[in-house]
């Protein structure tokens, strides 16, 4: 993503009232800090610094470990995603099935890298690990929906039905 | 009552494959015909047989419709619930069978396989603890709140069930060493948190079965003295989480959770953890970190979670699948039973996802002791398109691959470990001659090295250097003393991780220079991929005697670098070719040759 779409959205009010009400239930409990993060996530589909101050602050955890947390963890973003999040299965059936060559393609059509997201914020393409459904392979998730038995050549048609 | 029984597979191969649609396409079916109300339709777990979803099986007549459309659903409704005659149109067809066949006793796939784990799964429906219950479900509970804590382990050691995670611990001593830590706070963690690519049983079980983990669990609790326990699931899962949480609501509701359980002096607490994405959290003091909101790093052992665990507490940890498999170990007379199926050293069965360039993908339970060839040929149909069967990678990227010379190797821990490979948790990737052995390796230890944690040196480090010298390899850099650089590195590596992760990851490139050292040397002194994977390695050819000039490679190239007229031969522009593969895809004369670069037009090879 360009620094200027980055800016726009990173420069939006963050309403921590919400946060407030993620963090009530789990006051005092350190050991619910992940599942927080993954609340705070699912509301603003990333984790915002105001945000992650915010959890600091009332959680009693230094900034810093909290941010040692969230970049362990692959699923957590400190940047916003695209409308539509594109994960590229590389578990090894699809390796194997041709994944290398779907990832290329589609970075191609795009025109972005993998873990990035273009600059209409319209997709976000990952890779992941293991989608589960490597009878399908190669495979790909757009959202909650996966497409499988992939070739190079339905790339296209399938990106087009995503606005 | 219902006149039949509906199951519509709803786990992530058949809905990925339309199952949803199809599920559609029945109900306004049947709603459109007025008998909506007799059949009951359930969009359940798994059947395992991947391949031809999506799939329904029609209860009590265990007739087995796949590959279905949704155009089909009048004439199944018509010709089989209406008119109570099967659909042989809609049947499993393939060269495996002469006529169209019915379910597991005509179903080659089927016909090796053995349910114990899976015994459920496609056949209840995954959010009714009533069908789990009407199996057998909860009675296996109810036997181990009769016993002693010491004889509920010593019966699963005896029994011989050992982890089916990964190591092959035997279950039974675990259990007992976390009985017998002091401490009276003790937790039970199942490691729900699959990350080994290529590998789906557990999520399969989970789907299809989640009843079974709860009970394991419990028992586990039961025998260890544990009255809490964590269930730490990959959030990439989210099917498994929502019948997960269905399943604990309604085991607390019928008093298989919570205190006094079934009026015993028992009580225990069941919770859900959410992994967040990090391979490395499956080693299980990682998962500990990571279930008490740390970073999931690991830490030296031990002292062992049966010790030291969650919260500093004793903990057990075991995989799903083995939490699957007590309640059949626990149940009257079950020890007996699950000991008869196996090796001396592996009792039991195991479910493997057998995936790659085999036939009939999809979800396997076999007993241990079969062979790779049955598993590959009996169960899995053999290779796709006919093609050479050239390896098997068993255990993710802890495992190791299996050359075709060890076809008959036996599966079970102790032969897997002797040929380099693990029993891991069950992946089954299977390799034709068109997958290189080099790139596997690479591909492997690319996500080793992105995985690894960082805590330790010699996994940190050493993955990076060994990656860049396949690196190097694969993009026609190699030198000759590379493979003894890899050896000497991955042994280091090996006997000095911190990490089951660390301590596992060069298999895949131990394994594959000692069954395929000619294809790395073909790379580093020859400069030539055999498999055509490595692109800077080998060339496109169309073989010229063979090309009926069907323009279906020109239309597919997306840099137009084939030429030719129609139905004359065509030629490919080797300065243009970016050996994307997208002609090879579409070559239905399979013309298309892999040649070492600079080979002129007639070469075969």
């Amino acid at each position: 993503m360009s620094s200027e779409a980055e800016a726009a959205v990173l420069n939006q009010d963050i309403d921590l009232s919400q946060v407030d009400s993620i963090i009530e239930p789990y006051l005092g409990r350190k050991e619910m800090v992940i599942p927080i993060l993954q609340k705070v996530q699912e509301h603003f589909g990333y984790l915002p610094r105001p945000a992650m101050e915010h959890v600091a602050r009332r959680m009693r955890i230094p900034l810093s470990r909290l941010y040692g947390v969230t970049t362990f963890y692959a699923q957590f973003k400190l940047k916003p995603l695209g409308r539509n999040i594109i994960r590229v299965c590389k578990g090894t059936a699809c390796h194997i099935q041709g994944s290398p060559k779907i990832s290329e393609r589609i970075e191609e059509i795009l025109d972005v890298e993998s873990g990035d997201t273009t600059d209409d914020l319209r997709f976000t393409l990952e890779e992941v690990a293991c989608i589960g459904c490597c009878a399908l392979a190669p495979v790909i998730m757009i959202n909650d929906d996966p497409h499988g038995r992939l070739t190079q050549d339905k790339l296209k048609d399938i990106l087009d039905s995503y606005e | 009552m219902y006149e039949k029984h509906i199951m519509i597979c709803g786990a992530t191969g058949c809905l990925s494959s339309g199952s949803n649609q199809i599920a559609e396409a029945l109900t306004e079916e049947l709603e459109s015909r007025g008998i909506r109300d007799k059949y009951r339709l359930v969009m359940g777990g798994c059947p395992g047989f991947c391949e031809v979803g999506p799939i329904i099986v029609i209860f009590p007549d265990e007739v087995f419709y796949c590959r279905l459309k949704t155009k089909d659903m009048a004439e199944l409704v018509e010709q089989h619930l209406i008119g109570g005659e099967i659909v042989e149109r809609l049947l499993y067809k393939g060269p495996d069978v002469d006529a169209p066949a019915r379910f597991y006793d005509s179903i080659p796939f089927y016909s090796k396989q053995r349910f114990n784990v899976l015994r459920n799964s496609g056949v209840i429906d995954p959010e009714s603890i009533d069908e789990y219950i009407m199996r057998g479900g909860y009675r296996a509970l109810k036997r181990a709140l009769e016993m002693d804590s010491q004889a509920i382990c010593d019966e699963v050691k005896d029994a011989g069930l050992r982890g089916r995670g990964g190591a092959g611990f035997p279950t039974g001593m675990k259990w007992g060493f976390t009985n017998k830590a002091p401490g009276p706070k003790k937790y039970i963690v199942c490691n729900a948190d699959e990350g080994d690519p290529g590998a789906f049983m557990d999520r399969s079980i989970l789907e299809g079965d989640p009843h079974a983990i709860l009970e394991g669990m419990l028992i586990a609790g039961k025998a260890c003295g544990a009255d809490e326990g964590y269930i730490y699931c990959r959030a990439e899962y989210p099917l498994a989480i929502k019948r997960l949480r269905t399943a604990i609501e309604q085991a607390k509701e019928y008093g298989f959770l919570g205190n006094n359980i079934l009026g015993y002096d028992f009580n225990f607490k069941m919770n859900i953890k959410e992994g967040a994405g990090a391979f490395v959290c499956g080693e299980e003091t990682a998962l500990l970190a990571s279930i008490e909101g740390k970073r999931g790093m690991p830490r030296p052992r031990p002292p062992f979670p049966a010790q030291v665990g969650v919260f500093g507490k004793p903990t057990t940890i075991n995989n799903v699948e083995t939490f699957a498999n007590v309640p059949l170990i626990v149940r009257e007379g079950g020890a007996e039973e699950f000991k008869k199926v196996g090796t001396e050293g592996s009792k039991g069965t195991k479910v493997f996802a057998l995936a790659g360039k085999v036939r009939n993908t999809g979800l396997v339970e076999v007993p241990m002791g079969i062979t790779i060839e049955e598993i590959i040929f009996d169960v899995g149909g053999g290779i796709q398109g006919g093609r050479e069967f050239k390896a098997v990678q068993a255990g993710g990227p802890s495992g190791g691959c299996i050359p075709q010379d060890l076809i008959n190797l036996p599966i079970d821990y102790d032969s897997l470990t002797q040929a380099g490979a693990i029993m891991g948790s069950g992946g089954l990737v299977v390799m034709d001659d068109r997958t290189c052995m080099v790139d596997l390796a690479k591909y492997f230890l690319s996500f080793t090295q992105k995985e690894s944690c960082g805590k330790c040196t010699p996994c940190r480090e050493g993955t990076k250097r060994m990656l860049e010298i396949l690196e190097r390899i694969t993009e026609g850099e190699g030198k000759p003393e590379d493979l003894d650089t890899l050896d000497s590195l991955a042994h280091s590596i090996k006997d000095s991780a911190l990490c089951g992760l660390g301590q596992t990851c060069p298999n895949p490139v131990l394994t594959t220079i000692r069954y395929f050292r000619n294809e790395y040397e073909e790379h580093i002194n020859e400069d030539y991929c055999q498999s055509g994977i490595c692109k800077p390695l080998f060339q496109y050819l169309i073989d010229q005697d063979n090309c009926t000039g069907c323009r279906a490679c020109v239309r597919a190239c997306p840099v137009e670098a084939i030429e030719g007229e129609k139905k004359e031969p065509h030629e490919i522009i080797q300065d243009l070719c970016t050996r994307c593969g997208s002609c090879i895809e579409k070559c239905r004369q399979d013309c298309i040759l892999i040649t070492r670069v600079g080979s002129e037009a007639d070469v075969g090879n």
